[in-house]
Formats: C-alpha cells, structure tokens, sequence
C-alpha cells in the first residue's frame, strides 16, 4: 500500500516542479518567479524526502536540509536585491 | 497492527501530496501576486510537513530507528514560509508602489519598502564630471 501512496505523492510533487516551471517561464513579473522558485525549492524538498522513504535511506535528509536553508537564503537575497537594488549594503 | 500503520503513513502521503499539487495549481490558476502568494505558502508548507512527518513515522516504525531530522526540517520550513511571503509581498509593493490601496499604518509611519530610512539616502558623488567631458563619445 505504501508503494502506490509513494507513488501517487511523487507524481504529484513532479506535476507541481512541471506547473512551477510553467509559471517561471510566464510570469506577470519578478516577484512571480521568485514566489515560483521558493515554492519549487518546497517541492524539490518533497520529492526528496520521498525519494529516502523509497529507497529506505536516511542520506537524503541533511541534502533537504542544506536545499532548505540555501533556498531561504536565496530568495531574501532575491527579496532584497528587488527592493534595495542591491543585496549587501 | 502493521496494517494500521501503513494505512497512517499512505493517507499522510496522499494527504501530502495532494496539498502539494493543488498548491502549485493555485500559483498557475491565481489572477495576481498577492492572491497567489497563499497558494505555495500556506498550502505547499502544510503538504511538505505532512510528507516529513510520514517519513518520520515510516522509519520509526519500519526500520526503528528515530531521527529528528525531519522534524527540523518541517520546523524551518513553517518558520520561514512567512517571512519568504513577506519580503516577496513588499518586493511587489515596492515595485508596483500599490500603497494607494494600504490602509494607513498610523503613527506617521510609512509602509516598509515606501521610502528609504534617513540615513540612507544616496548622497551626491563627491567628483562630479565636467561639462561637456563625456559629449564627444
């Protein structure tokens, strides 16, 4: 049973990295893509961790937490760049 | 016993996955940014938690060992989906300058992004080039 929930919540994660993608490529503005890259770096998490349960590994879990923080920090860097014109003052 | 357990983790799973899906349909359906920013961050967060907590649940059950590694990860992400939307809504703020809309904020303040603080000002460059200098270029 755990093989199809697996299954199903992959499909889903690659189709929500497929529609984000979609939104990077036409967006109404900067701010769009930079929402859609955080919300990709979620998904890519997601997809990750399942991956581990598949493959009845632990390894993946510090490679979600390094995509994590260095996802937080981009977009402040990406927030900031947008709102100041530069990122380290 | 193992039959209840696999049914908690699946429906954690489907439970998470769906979320996750429907919240990147809501940053394609959406009309605006502000509307869109409560898709991925309110319904992508909740469907990343709910998969790390079914990991976390499947290899304490199955393979019996106890890691908090998810739990930290689902932590970080729950604290800093709020301030990822946060500088991204003042981002558009700044770049659309959509304050007309804003409620007041009171006590003379202004809204985070209007105006630069005091001290920050760009000031004139010291050297200013001479008339005519770059004209012939």
């Amino acid at each position: 049973m755990i093989d199809h929930a697996l299954q199903f919540a992959m499909s889903c994660y690659g189709l929500a990295l497929v529609l984000n993608l979609y939104r990077i490529f036409r967006a109404a503005g900067v701010p769009d893509r930079v929402l859609a890259l955080d919300t990709m770096v979620i998904n890519a998490i997601a997809l990750l961790t399942l991956l581990g349960i598949k493959e009845g590994t632990t390894v993946y879990f510090e490679a979600s937490m390094l995509i994590a923080m260095v996802g937080f920090v981009s977009t402040v860097a990406y927030a900031k760049f947008m709102l100041r014109g530069d990122i380290i003052e | 016993m193992e039959m209840a357990f696999e049914i908690g983790v699946s429906t954690l799973l489907v439970i998470g996955g769906a979320l996750g899906l429907i919240g990147s349909y809501g940053l394609i359906k959406l009309p605006d940014l502000m509307t869109r920013l409560h898709a991925p961050t309110k319904t992508t967060t909740l469907g990343v938690g709910a998969v790390l907590i079914a990991s976390m649940l499947w290899f304490a059950g199955r393979h019996g060992q106890i890691n908090f590694h998810e739990l930290l990860i689902s932590i970080f992400l729950f604290l800093t989906a709020p301030l990822t939307a946060n500088f991204i809504a003042k981002a558009h703020l700044h770049r659309t300058g959509g304050y007309a809309d804003l409620p007041p904020p009171g006590d003379g303040a202004v809204w985070a992004g209007q105006q630069p603080p005091e001290d920050e000002q760009v000031d004139e460059p010291a050297i200013l080039p001479e008339e005519g200098v770059g004209d012939a270029l």
